[in-house]
């Protein structure tokens, strides 16, 4: 009898072009995602060695990281231009399709993917990316690639990789009311640390993850990465058949029901073994927010800030002292006592429609601090247009938030939604390195609820309670 | 890519974990379309001050480690972002080799595909390392088909590599014109799935 086997060696196994000792594998891509930054020198050695994209019809294009928030058609930094234009050139020369900025699909990357059904269970995808872990959440084997990578696709379709170890990273219980997906997966960075899933790829299971929505489940598959894994994923379900019926790329009709036969064969057979197991109880974590400048430096609003002396090792003490010395925080600082001056909501970690809905609920009837300038950045124009159908903007006008056009935006500041220096943001993104939003700037992660509450309060607040006074 | 097999040089440290590619090469650098010139931008913010002059209280910024071409740092070395512009920088900047306690994965990659060997080190051999690069002039040298690391000074250090990033870099091979040996393979799996 065969081993059983967990979702990642399956989907792995059906994607082996060629094996060969000392080698890795030869493995199939079924999607490629392109963007403008790291995929330039990609194409110019397509053109240098006379080479074609070798599946056009399995690559698909956007622009998302330089494209302005404020209008569509305006780029004013002339490289960025220069950037954007060279994409479009490229598809053209090359016949890849490309959600151009001016397009109705247009979007980022990891939100138009699922969104175009473009995503699917079993599927291998990559993208020069690497939150393209996002797509992990319908059971595909998505993972972030380098320029390099990205070349080698565009040529061969393939890709050489070593098989991952395989990690089961278990949700136990039920989430808390006003506890989200994003807390949940700050929560296990911040238990395990922003390499414990380095040579892994994850599979999420257990009761929390099976009540998430799927835009949820993107979410916790989004920061995979920020845990160390390249990929993370979620077997598919009937939750993740329903999103994706009807969608544009999905197969219709009787192919559809083929293919749902075809996706549930894709989860761990009982008795299915890890390289690794970990484990969380979902109805013990509380609303996070991150203290310091990796991911994993991170805290439940209820505690403060940690203190290095508290540390044995020397080198954890001087990184907590770093971080605390950028961050411009006191050690034992209750979280909750730090005031921000900017409030983001986006991503491709947490600009989804639902994303937008639940902040909308907490800024309902509130104004924005004075002393905060707030933005919401929609995660696609599709995404954009739904909000506006349901009044979502108006909302978050009313209360002072500037709402804005599709795109990467404020998460990595490549485009001119910068936060300046020494300013401090509470973030719906996914990376609080050092400068990440802007030489100088103080990032704070957070999910978009405690994001939009502290953009009311003008410092962290506990949206656990903050909901409950509006109740009274 | 440029063979690498061996290979003697000074040693820089950075004594941080957790050194992330948006330290490596701040976003702003990103909109190139080129793959050169990015040496000039490595650890931007680090090694310059907002007035865009050195800081002295950086050690790559110090007078003994300028020409360096050995890079040691901590654990999980070029952490977050995939930007192949964080290699390309390192490259660019003169470093061939980097010796660290570990890496993240897309990095690693990225740097074979560019030709950088990444060593990992135990916590006591890269510290060892560390100390005696606090001296001047103090070289390594990297025998990539041995798998070892040495100094004059006694020093040695084996470490590991798979078979098959080894033999990339030993021959600077184009990954795609090998890959493309195997398009009979590549055509049967297509025709097989559809």
């Amino acid at each position: 009898m065969q081993k059983p086997k967990n979702i990642i060696q399956k989907v792995w196994e059906q994607h082996v072009v060629h094996q060969e000792a000392g080698k890795p594998d030869l493995l199939y891509i079924d999607l490629h995602l392109v963007h403008e930054v790291t995929s330039p020198q990609a194409f110019e050695g397509l053109r240098m060695n006379g080479r074609k994209v070798r599946r056009p019809d399995l690559t698909y294009a956007t622009m998302d990281h330089n494209v302005s928030t404020r209008d569509r058609n305006v780029i004013k930094d002339p490289i960025s231009k220069k950037q954007i234009d060279t994409l479009k050139e490229n598809c053209q020369e090359f016949g890849v399709e490309l959600s151009d900025r001016q397009h109705p699909d247009n979007g980022i990357v990891h939100v138009i993917g699922p969104e175009l059904g473009l995503t699917q269970p079993g599927k291998t995808i990559v993208c020069g990316d690497s939150h393209t872990s996002t797509h992990g959440a319908f059971g595909a084997l998505a993972f972030g690639i380098g320029t390099s990578e990205v070349e080698h696709v565009l040529a061969t379709q393939t890709l050489w990789q070593a098989p991952p170890k395989t990690m089961n990273v278990k949700m136990n219980g039920k989430l808390g009311t006003g506890v989200t997906a994003k807390d949940l997966i700050l929560a296990i960075i911040g238990k395990f640390g922003v390499q414990f899933g380095t040579g892994y790829v994850m599979e999420y299971t257990g009761e929390a993850i099976r009540s998430l929505s799927m835009e949820e489940r993107m979410t916790v598959c989004n920061m995979s990465i920020e845990g160390g894994a390249r990929a993370g994923l979620i077997a598919p379900d009937e939750t993740t058949f329903e999103y994706l019926k009807g969608r544009r790329h999905v197969p219709k009709g009787e192919a559809f029901e083929e293919a749902v036969a075809k996706w549930r064969t894709l989860s761990t057979e009982e008795g299915a073994e890890y390289d690794a197991v970990v484990e969380i109880e979902a109805s013990e974590v509380e609303p996070q927010v991150t203290w310091g400048t990796n991911p994993g430096m991170c805290i439940p609003i209820t505690a403060s800030v940690p203190n290095p002396e508290e540390e044995e090792k020397s080198n954890k003490k001087d990184e907590i002292s770093r971080a605390l010395q950028y961050m411009g925080l006191e050690a034992d600082q209750p979280i909750s006592s730090v005031k921000i001056d900017h409030v983001f909501i986006g991503s491709c970690t947490n600009s989804r429609l639902s994303d937008l809905r639940k902040a909308a609920d907490v800024v309902r009837g509130h104004k924005v601090n004075p002393k905060v300038k707030a933005i919401v950045v929609p995660g696609s124009f599709s995404v954009k247009l739904a909000a506006e159908k349901e009044g979502i903007d108006q909302i978050f006008k009313e209360a002072g938030f500037e709402w804005r056009e599709a795109g990467c935006s404020m998460c990595l500041a490549m485009n001119d939604d910068i936060v300046p220096p020494g300013g401090r943001c509470a973030s719906t993104s996914n990376r609080n390195f050092e400068g990440r939003q802007g030489n100088g700037s103080r990032t704070h992660l957070v999910s978009p609820e405690m994001a939009a509450a502290a953009a009311v309060a003008g410092h962290f607040v506990d949206v656990r309670q903050f909901t409950a006074q509006e109740v009274l | 890519m440029e063979p690498l097999r061996i290979h003697t040089g000074v040693v820089c440290p950075l004594n941080r974990s957790n050194i992330d590619t948006d330290q490596i090469i701040p976003k702003q650098f990103l909109k190139r379309i080129e793959r050169s010139g990015f040496g000039q931008f490595l650890f931007y913010h680090w090694r310059f001050d907002d007035d865009g002059n050195l800081r002295k209280d950086f050690s790559m910024n110090h007078p003994k480690y300028q020409g360096a071409s050995i890079l040691v740092a901590g654990e999980n070395f070029g952490c977050g972002s995939s930007r192949e512009h964080a290699p390309w920088a390192i490259q660019d900047f003169g470093f061939k080799v980097v010796i660290a306690q570990s890496y993240a994965d897309i990095f690693k990659n990225n740097c074979v595909k560019n030709g950088i060997l990444t060593i990992q080190a135990s916590e006591e051999q890269v510290q060892t390392i560390m100390r005696k690069a606090e001296s001047e002039g103090y070289t390594l040298t990297v025998n990539l088909e041995d798998q070892v690391v040495y100094d004059n000074q006694g020093l040695e250090i084996k470490f590991d590599i798979p078979p098959y990033p080894k033999e990339m870099l030993l021959n600077g091979w184009d990954e795609i014109g090998v890959t493309l040996n195997y398009e009979d393979k590549i055509s049967q799996y297509e025709l097989a799935s559809k």
